[in-house]
């Protein structure tokens, strides 16, 4: 017979250990009794609830069907009065008994209602209008009431009380607050935290708060009143809220003879004292002298148990759990763990206070640790906060840093603080949940799950993000991915590698390469390959079309709807009248949609079907911009010393010279450049691919590794020159430098910051490695190689390259034989 | 079943659309000489699938980049299947249909 496991209490940590005794593969016959009528639900959710904010459907954790799937017996509704140690037997109110040979209490607490004359009716309950805040039908009933009344008073100023007056002006106009201590939260918050959270809540939601504040009578006949305050205040109110604590229920285990003092007494397995086979766990359980109120402690409190019960890990031990708490206490962020005041004379305190805007900010630092901290109003650096609490972590000298984002990356999000349904990805509009599920569903690599959620694939700031999920979803079992050095996915082998292959068997065309390198073609391969291909082979790559994406098989790029964009060079973003003519009657003829001009100083025809691209440029008769490729794709200028009264360099006359050099060279990623002025940097410069900014002197300053776009990054300076010359040698030679070395992908705002700028300066500027000739001589036969391509628009490339691929009307009809 | 035009207008490794009956249709010519049909508009977002890149297995839209298998038209990143069609050359001819 399968050993008999009976569980005394259905709420969160009952059930919750029950779950991690299935998921250990626990081989028990399971009964269960809840002394509340339902099967397990999220009590925290129940200040939701009264809020208004969540519906009672939406906070079951455990429905009465997951009870029947694992072959659980519950009982709800059912209270147990008694349990004889000796014959192991539990006996119900309703006089049934059921055997155990193994027995968890799981019995929480309940609202501590302390003896306020007038709060009870002779042998009836509460008061008419008393309610404690505990349950569910606490709540319900608590709802119903207060609907039909005017005026609240919560007794007890903790993080209880602050949820149900706020909760209850949602039903009712008027909440007073009574807190019997001198500020609120005084258990976990010092005073002056405590004072910025009253004058928050009283300014801000509007409840009135009292501290100091001792009931000692509910006043009312038949309903309540008011209730009545040490110092002779009266209050009115229809409706009482007792949140003035919580008790351990461990009064039926004291009297069927277990140890208790606040609570059951456990040791480190979480056995009762003097017990083989009875165990507590949650808020009615007391470990090392400590009973928890939160939930936190008892998620490790029931492994513990699990681990123990099913002989997974019969040296697991509780030891304990570091109270740090993050909460919204009525819409107010609060965070505070360890001590609240400084204890010793050499404790180091730091405090920042913001009145006006309710913020708090205390630390308390002992020997270069962290010992304690308050946050009220702004909890931003509290997941650092929290882990130099828990660990102990070294503290960074600058203390300052602790309270506030100094400039620098901003502090990283704790992975475990997102909520599961926080939006990851904002481009594909992932969650942290669906990205967590996919990892459980067995996929265990960052890219795998990158790829089968899309999470990291739109812009792709989300990344770094992305992995820290993936690494603690998988419980730090994430499978080295060894595909993250390859420069595509498809071809296992990092770019040097690749290049050095390519170069020994002369693959000339992407098919070759797979055929030689690796095995089996692959979509996402293409692309990246075509590149390097085309790099390396200049005019004897021998191109494959469909290895291009789309916008490089049409020369434009793809829209939303199918259509495409076309954007004529406009070098260094200098027109003329009979250029901007013409733009304008290629629009008007073709009934262009929408004519835009671009980030990169050019105007853009958007809406262009595919069929009509060759004619659209043929009127146009410009050459391209390149506005589709990942390459080179425009040089930005200001106007300069032509016409600019600051301007110390002909920065217009650098742009056009760029452009016209290195226009379309394609390369890993894009390539945005700019030339500026003078330091005003009117053509921001400074946040491109590479940057050229005059300064005064007739020298140019160059930048590179620069980024505004979902990434921001300010260039580092790669050298000074004293020539326009030098910039146009030292920007080919850069690029090449880039070409030859990023990923595919990799744009320098990462490429150069991996390389790093000092090197990237040895090698370029100062030709410590002998490679700039090669460089140069590289540049210059692409520079040679490159071919308009709107040029070739009067042969197709490939059959049908031109020929829609939407919408229905336009394709061509197939004529239909029976 | 039915032709639908000649096989040389499909580039190798490359995909045409057809409309059919009044249905859109993506035939793609595999680089290993064999074909493949299926619905030409992504169920993501109406991407044009015949624009798309594609190998031995898959399509990628070229919109945002989802993949399907070119055999069973089965999401490999979590959208919609695609719906396929039986489809064959049979000399020089694409041949559409049971
Ligand atoms: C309104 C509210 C908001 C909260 N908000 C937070 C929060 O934001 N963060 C946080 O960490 N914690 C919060 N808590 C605390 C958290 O809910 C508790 O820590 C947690 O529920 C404790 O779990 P437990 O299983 O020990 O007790 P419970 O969840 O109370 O479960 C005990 C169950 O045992 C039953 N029972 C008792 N005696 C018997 C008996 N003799 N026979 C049969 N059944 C019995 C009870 O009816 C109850 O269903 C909140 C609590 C409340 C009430
Ligand atoms: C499919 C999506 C995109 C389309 C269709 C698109 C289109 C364009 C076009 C047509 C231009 C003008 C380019 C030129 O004149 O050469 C442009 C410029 C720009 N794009 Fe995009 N883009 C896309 C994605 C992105 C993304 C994801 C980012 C940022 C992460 C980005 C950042 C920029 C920036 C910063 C510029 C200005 C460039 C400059 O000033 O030099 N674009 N984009
Ligand atoms: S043009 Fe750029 S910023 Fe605008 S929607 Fe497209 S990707 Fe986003
Ligand atoms: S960057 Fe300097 S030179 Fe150029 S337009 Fe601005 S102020 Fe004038
Ligand atoms: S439309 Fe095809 S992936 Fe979005």
């Amino acid at each position: 017979m399968r050993p008999r496991l009976v569980v005394i209490g259905n709420g969160m940590a009952g059930a919750r250990t029950v779950e991690e005794i299935l998921a250990r593969g626990g081989d028990f016959d399971i009964t269960m009794f809840g002394d509340e009528p339902y099967g397990n639900y999220n009590r925290i959710m129940l200040s939701n609830v009264l809020a208004g904010v969540e519906d009672e459907s939406g906070i079951f954790l455990n429905d009465l069907s997951w009870y029947a799937d694992n072959g659980i017996t519950l009982h709800t509704g059912t209270r147990i009065d008694r349990i004889d140690r000796f014959a192991k037997v539990v006996y119900a109110a309703d006089g049934t008994e059921t055997p155990y040979d193994k027995l968890i209490i799981a019995t929480g607490s309940r609202a501590f209602v302390p003896p306020i004359p007038g709060i009870h009716r002779p042998g009836r309950g509460y008061h008419q209008g008393v309610f404690a805040f505990r349950t569910l039908d606490d709540t319900r009933a608590m709802i119903r009431y207060a609907r039909e009344h005017q005026r609240a008073v919560v007794i007890g100023g903790g993080l209880l009380g602050l949820e149900a007056a706020r909760g209850l002006q949602n039903h009712l106009p008027h909440v007073t607050l009574i807190h019997a201590a001198g500020h609120l939260m005084n258990a976990q918050l010092n005073a002056d935290a405590g004072e910025t959270l009253r004058a928050t809540i009283e300014a801000r939601l509007g409840i009135e708060v009292i501290v100091n504040g001792r009931t000692t009578e509910i006043l009312g006949k038949n309903a309540v009143s008011g209730v009545k305050l040490a110092d002779g205040r009266v209050i009115p109110c229809d409706v009482v809220v007792v949140a003035a604590g919580i008790r351990a229920n461990a009064e039926m285990a004291a009297a069927s003879g277990l140890v208790v003092e606040r609570g059951i007494v456990v040791d480190d397995r979480m056995r009762a004292q003097d017990e083989d086979d009875i165990y507590a766990v949650g808020e009615c359980a007391q470990h090392r002298g400590e009973t928890y109120g939160l939930v936190a402690p008892l998620w490790d409190q029931a492994k513990v148990l699990a681990d123990h019960l099913t002989g997974v890990n019969p040296l697991a031990e509780y030891h304990g759990s570091r109270v740090a708490t993050k909460l919204k206490v009525a819409g107010v962020d609060v965070a505070a763990m360890g001590l609240t005041e400084p204890e010793r004379d050499d404790d180091e305190s730091l405090t920042f206070a913001e009145p006006k805007k309710g913020i708090y900010k205390n630390l308390i630092i002992r020997d270069g640790r962290l010992v304690g901290a308050t946050m009220v109003g702004d909890v931003k650096k509290v997941a650092f906060l929290m882990q130099a609490f828990d660990r102990g972590l070294a503290l960074p000298e600058e203390r300052a840093e602790l309270m506030f984002d100094l400039g620098g990356p901003a502090g990283e999000v704790k992975v475990e603080e997102l909520a599961d349904d926080e939006q990851v990805c904002n481009c594909n509009g992932v969650s942290k949940g669906a990205i967590c599920s996919t990892v459980q569903s067995g996929c265990r690599t960052v890219s795998g799950v990158m790829d089968k959620t899309r999470a990291g694939k739109g812009c792709g700031t989300c990344k770094p993000l992305v992995q820290r999920i993936v690494e603690w979803a998988a419980g730090g079992e994430v499978e080295e991915d060894p595909a993250a050095s390859y420069y595509v996915p498809g071809i296992p082998m990092p770019k040097p590698e690749l290049m050095n292959a390519i170069r020994v068997h002369s693959l000339r065309s992407v098919s070759s390469v797979f055929a030689t390198l690796g095995g089996e073609e692959d979509a996402k391969s293409k692309m990246g390959l075509a590149s390097l291909l085309k790099m390396m082979w200049g005019a004897d790559y021998v191109d494959e079309r469909d290895a291009r994406f789309i916008n490089d098989r049409v020369h434009a790029n793809i829209q939303r709807d199918g259509t495409f964009s076309v954007v004529p060079q406009m070098k260094g973003g200098v027109t003329t009248p009979a250029q901007l003519r013409r733009i304008a009657e290629v629009a008007e003829k073709h009934e262009v949609p929408m004519v835009k001009l671009t980030g990169g100083q050019r105007i853009d025809l958007l809406g262009i079907p595919k069929e009509k691209l060759p004619e659209v440029w043929a009127d146009l008769d410009m050459p391209s911009g390149y506005a589709y490729g990942k390459s080179f794709r425009t040089v930005k200028t200001c106007v300069g010393s032509d016409f600019c009264r600051f301007g110390v360099g002909d920065s217009t006359a650098l742009g056009i010279a760029l452009e016209e050099r290195y226009q379309g060279i394609e390369g890993p990623g894009k390539m945005k450049l700019a030339v500026t002025g003078c330091p005003r940097n009117c053509a921001e410069a400074y946040v491109k691919d590479l940057g050229v900014v005059a300064i005064d002197g007739g020298k140019w300053e160059i930048y590179v590794g620069g980024a505004a776009g979902a990434h921001i990054r300010k260039g580092d300076l790669l050298t000074t020159v004293g020539s326009a010359d030098e910039v146009m040698v030292l920007t080919g030679r850069f690029l090449q430098y880039y070409r030859e070395n990023a990923n595919w992908l990799e744009r320098t705002y990462a490429f150069v910051p991996r390389i790093g700028i000092e090197r990237i300066r040895e090698i370029v500027v100062d030709d410590a490695d002998g490679l700039a000739a090669a460089l140069d001589t590289a540049m210059d036969a692409s520079v040679a190689a490159y071919r308009d391509p709107w040029k070739d628009r009067d042969e197709p490339a490939t059959p049908g390259q031109f020929r829609t691929s939407l919408p229905l009307t336009v394709l061509p009809q197939v004529p239909v034989r029976a | 079943m039915r032709a639908i035009g000649p096989a040389a207008e499909i580039p190798p490794g490359e995909g045409r659309t057809y409309t059919v009956d009044g249905e859109m249709v993506a035939v793609f010519r595999l680089r290993d000489g064999s074909v493949r049909a299926l619905q030409a508009v992504c169920p993501h977002k109406g991407g044009p699938l015949a624009d798309g890149q594609i190998d031995l297995k898959q399509v990628v839209c070229p919109l945002h980049l989802n993949a399907w298998d070119l055999r069973t038209g089965c999401s490999l990143s979590g959208q919609p299947d695609l719906a396929v069609y039986p489809v064959r050359i049979d000399d020089d001819t694409i041949l559409l249909g049971d």
